[in-house]
């Protein structure tokens, strides 16, 4: 039953959320409309027929997380450090990494943490080979972007995801 | 003596960010190519998003935050669409 | 600017230099866009704006409505949440589209692909 009319609760309670924060109310009536929409919005999503996501590991989900803020303020401030005083030529390229990641919502989010972060792009990825290709600004070793980024972000979602 | 700071850095963002939006528009007027020009307009847009909300803090009404969540949506599709128009343009051509 | 007299100090102080903070890293992005010599170098910089520069404007906002109300508010976070979620998006097809227009243009710069699609 519950499965019936809620198939993605998660969902459900965070479209209710962003309802209520919009409207910067409480009200009975607000509360309804959103109980409405998530139970509505979520039902519709389950006619896509998205594939399944599993979760595991949540303490290091948030581990992750906060790493990743680190790393972008981190970035920032490289990137702006490099727009204000660079003067020597920029050396960037292509870097190509072999994954071992292959579950998609750990890939869409890898590739978030990858784009947000300045200084790298993700650029695309090659499902046969399994061999994702990114764009870095301030390239000085390849063998270390290669590490760092299989070390700091694919190892814990590895772990989360699959 | 802590508002007139206020008065002041509000002044002051608000300036660089004008000169951000002129050095979008520079970048997206000179090229050289299309998809320097778009992502010139991604830049733009988000700027403004940010000018619109020190407007919001200056005039005290919260309904510039409204028009920045408007401006990030239609600057997202836009952005979208012009990427997707320069893959199929040269397609077809 | 009577209503920004009704904020203490404090959240005076805060608010003026998490604005400051955001507008310098916005107009940081924006000069990269400047200064950096290629596309795929460009493509780097306004991701400052997008980042760090939204997160303190954003915050600024929230600081000086929620204190003015004296309730918390946070309008804004949805911005945060939404740009966080799109960038990568826009970003990510944009330099596809221009690799592949490279590619299209025999530039020997880029990449090749690793198979034919």
């Amino acid at each position: 039953m519950i499965r019936r009319w809620l198939p993605h609760p998660l969902l459900s309670a965070l479209l209710a959320l962003i309802w209520l924060i919009f409207n910067q109310s409480v009200s009975p009536g607000t509360v309804l409309l959103g109980i409405v929409l998530g139970i509505v919005l979520g039902r519709m999503l389950d006619l896509l027929d998205p594939p399944k996501a599993r979760l595991r590991n949540y303490p290091l989900l948030l581990r992750l997380f906060v790493r990743v803020v680190l790393d972008i303020v981190r970035s920032n401030l490289a990137v702006a450090r490099i727009v204000l005083f660079n003067k020597r030529p920029l050396h960037s390229g292509f870097v190509a990494i072999p994954l071992e990641l292959t579950d998609h919502y750990g890939l869409a989010v890898l590739s978030c943490i990858i784009t947000s972060t300045p200084g790298t792009i993700w650029v695309s990825y090659d499902s046969d080979a399994n061999i994702l290709l990114i764009h870095v600004l301030d390239l000085v070793d390849e063998a270390g972007w290669i590490d760092s980024i299989k070390q700091r972000y694919e190892r814990p979602l590895l772990e989360v995801f699959q | 003596m802590s508002h007139e700071l206020l008065d002041v850095s509000i002044r002051a963002a608000q300036i660089l960010l004008l000169l951000a939006m002129a050095f979008s528009l520079i970048r997206m007027v000179r090229g050289p190519r299309a998809q320097d020009r778009v992502v010139a307009l991604d830049a733009l847009y988000v700027n403004a998003m940010i000018l619109l909300l020190t407007i919001g803090i200056r005039s005290g009404s919260m309904l510039y935050v409204e028009a920045g969540l408007i401006i990030a949506l239609l600057g997202f599709a836009s952005t979208v669409a012009l990427s997707k128009f320069l893959m199929r343009g040269q397609v077809i051509e | 600017m009577s209503h920004l007299d009704a904020l203490p100090p404090w959240a005076a102080i805060i608010v003026a230099v998490l604005m400051l903070l955001g507008a310098l890293f916005a107009f940081v992005g924006s000069l990269g866009l400047l200064r950096l010599k290629n596309f795929y170098q460009r493509v780097h910089a306004p991701t400052l704006g997008t980042t760090l520069g939204t997160f303190f404007m954003l915050a600024a906002s929230i600081t000086c409505f929620s204190v003015l109300h004296g309730r918390p508010i946070f309008n804004e976070v949805l911005i945060g949440v939404f740009l966080t979620l799109t960038t990568p998006i826009t970003l990510m097809l944009l330099v596809r589209a221009a690799l592949y227009r490279d590619r299209e243009e025999g530039s020997l710069d880029v990449p090749q692909p690793t198979r034919e699609d």
